[in-house]
């Protein structure tokens, strides 16, 4: 655990960060800032299922196509209203869930890894195939700005990234609730090991099926929001590389803290736009970042601030 | 865009019939017809994939690799063997160049990297996600975005005709291709020395250790052959479909889903999984054009719900 006050300065930093800076940001890192805080959703969905109950998950691009196509296609046929879209984006995503959880559950380690990539190509393979609902690969455009029923819209850039903020808060609330509570302790249980679990009684298979709808909520809820922020869907937001890219940011923050992915998903974002002001050739940054920490720094961003702080004492990992 | 979607849309060289297109034909006979066709390509698309799966499934099962870059080696193998067939060299050439030079490839990444991390699963599978990452854009810089052919002889073009349905040569070619590859393995794998120091050192790398085997030096050759056989694949399709920026995560899931269902390590699986994987998605984007992941996926769940470990894995 960190210090104590050290907890408290880099909270108070973030909330500075969050909360005071944005009215003074830039038109351009307005929209990073709003975009880091959607994956960050996304980011803090993977960890519920890499960091804390050990699944290392290829799919999470699929909840973010499933949120986004929902909003889309509601928003564009039938003009539903911001509160239809959100319970439908988080239903599809958590059925889409518990429907291949099923499957993908049967196995483990790198085995689920693989099944879960082939899963998350069935929603990029309806994104971009199913022409008539989907619109292809043109995407679905002119998705309007979030209607909320209320005197207050978040139509403008700045309402917007509050907006988005209040989801990002509500989210890192309730899954820190939930892997505080017994429930999120058995899943770190059941990442440390399986079959001990197993003969003390826990009903393994359920909970990380559980964990696996969760995450796919999750993943649903920033879908939704993705999809607002861009007015636009597209089968980009459910291919592969939008999971590779989120599971990067899960192990560059730090997995199994939940902030970490958060940090994660906001360093990503910044570096990638703007590098890619610097250089064309911020895929290869990327890419040299994943290797590079995946060697080097293998508990990421907080695992670097852990060991700093507690330097010298002598403590378990 | 899917692989074999484009085998037809780009290479336009599937079979056809002769004649008018479209359904107003004799029912029995164009029925007939049809299902010849498909069921050709749809072997012929397994072919393909045994050679990628093939090799994915060898390095898997040698060291436990799930090897994201072989997607890349695929690509990249494409590429150098366009860029020594325009050098003005032999198709057949560019093949062993391609594939030689992404065996290196192999071997200069899993020396780097790669074998530093102790045989850690995850570590392992996103160091080779980072690397995709990195030749993805590296293929880009050098070969540009624009998609090429690679230009395959003259005698592989055209087609042979039976019984009024065309055959294209290059889709046989595929298949025997694959067929010569699968052979040279089995007998390599069963019928020499470093063929059982390699089902050795799969089967318990200690003691294969332990009666002298090198056993890190087997794994690497496996992971350069695994890597060289991508290569193979990605040189064959190119003549076919094309080499373009895209088309290793592209291919990348139909790799993986061969190594599923086939069970994880098992080339004999692999043989069994491509061509049943070639034909479902072939028979099922004729059936059902807007679904066709879905017919891809599906077969996938429903034999991993029986068979956790895929056809002919090992628990």
């Amino acid at each position: 655990m960190l210090p104590q006050w050290l907890r408290l300065l880099g909270m108070g930093a973030a909330i500075l960060l969050l909360v005071v800076l944005p009215p003074f940001l830039s038109g351009f890192l307005l929209t990073l800032f709003t975009q880091a805080l959607i994956l960050g959703i996304l980011a803090m969905s993977l960890d519920l299922l890499l960091g804390y109950t050990g699944l290392a998950s290829l799919s999470q691009a699929a909840y973010l196509g499933l949120g986004a196509y929902s909003v889309g296609i509601l928003t564009t046929w039938y003009r539903s209203n911001f509160w239809v879209t959100l319970a439908v984006g988080l239903l599809l995503s958590a059925g889409f869930a518990a429907l291949f959880g099923m499957v993908a559950l049967r196995a483990t380690g790198v085995y689920f890894l693989m099944i879960s990539l082939a899963i998350g190509m069935v929603v990029w393979g309806l994104a971009i195939r199913w022409v008539s609902v989907t619109k292809g690969d043109n995407g679905i455009s002119g998705i309007p700005k979030p209607e909320l029923g209320l005197p207050w819209s978040p139509a403008e850039a700045l309402p917007f990234y509050y907006f988005a903020l209040g989801f990002f808060v509500l989210s890192l609330c309730i899954l820190l609730r939930v892997v505080g509570s017994p429930f999120g302790h058995s899943l770190v249980g059941i990442r440390e090991s399986e079959s001990r679990m197993r003969i003390m009684g826990y009903h393994v298979w359920l909970h990380k099926y559980l964990a696996f709808v969760i995450s796919g909520a999750f993943g649903g809820l920033a879908g939704v929001l993705w999809a607002y922020y861009n007015s636009f869907a597209s089968p980009a937001d459910a291919e592969l590389a939008v999971s590779v890219e989120v599971l990067l940011m899960v192990a560059l923050g730090g997995q199994g803290t939940l902030v970490g992915p958060a940090l994660g998903a906001w360093l990503i974002v910044l570096l990638k736009n703007l590098m890619s002001i610097a250089t064309q050739r911020w895929v290869i940054v990327l890419g040299a970042v994943y290797v590079l920490t995946i060697v080097y720094a293998p508990q990421g961003v907080m695992g670097i601030v852990r060991q700093l702080t507690e330097g010298g004492e002598n403590s378990s990992p | 865009m899917c692989p074999s979607q484009s085998l037809e849309a780009r290479g336009g060289r599937g079979p056809r019939r002769r004649g008018a297109q479209g359904g107003e034909d004799a029912e029995g006979a164009g029925r007939v017809e049809f299902w010849t066709i498909q069921l050709f390509n749809g072997i012929s698309y397994g072919a393909l994939l045994f050679l990628l799966g093939g090799g994915l499934t060898l390095i898997f099962g040698m060291m436990r690799i799930v090897n994201m870059t072989h997607g890349s080696y695929y690509l990249l193998g494409g590429y150098v063997a366009l860029t020594v067939i325009r050098t003005g060299s032999t198709f057949l050439l560019a093949l062993l160049v391609g594939a030689l030079a992404i065996a290196l490839v192999g071997v200069v990444e899993y020396k780097t990297f790669l074998g530093r991390l102790g045989g850690k699963d995850l570590p392992q599978v996103l160091t080779t996600m980072g690397f995709a990452l990195i030749f993805q854009d590296l293929g880009l810089v050098i070969w540009g975005g624009e998609p090429q052919t690679i230009p395959s002889p003259a005698i592989l073009s055209g087609s042979y005709q039976v019984a009024g349905l065309f055959f294209p040569v290059y889709r046989i070619f595929m298949m025997v291709v694959s067929l010569l590859v699968g052979a040279l393995l089995w007998v390599v794998l069963e019928r020499t020395r470093a063929g059982a120091m390699i089902r050795a050192a799969v089967d318990d790398a200690e003691m294969a250790g332990g009666v002298g085997i090198n056993v890190p030096r087997v794994s690497l050759g496996v992971f350069a052959l695994g890597a060289a056989l991508a290569a193979v694949s990605g040189v064959v399709a190119g003549g076919f479909v094309g080499v373009y920026p895209g088309a290793d995560f592209e291919i990348l899931p139909y790799a993986f889903v061969v190594v599923i269902v086939g069970g994880m390590g098992s080339l004999k699986g692999a043989l069994v999984a491509s061509l049943l994987v070639g034909l479902v998605d072939t028979f099922g984007k004729a059936f059902f054009p807007e679904l066709s992941y879905f017919t891809l996926f599906l077969p996938m769940a429903v034999i991993l719900a029986i068979r956790p470990m895929g056809l002919f894995g090992r628990a």
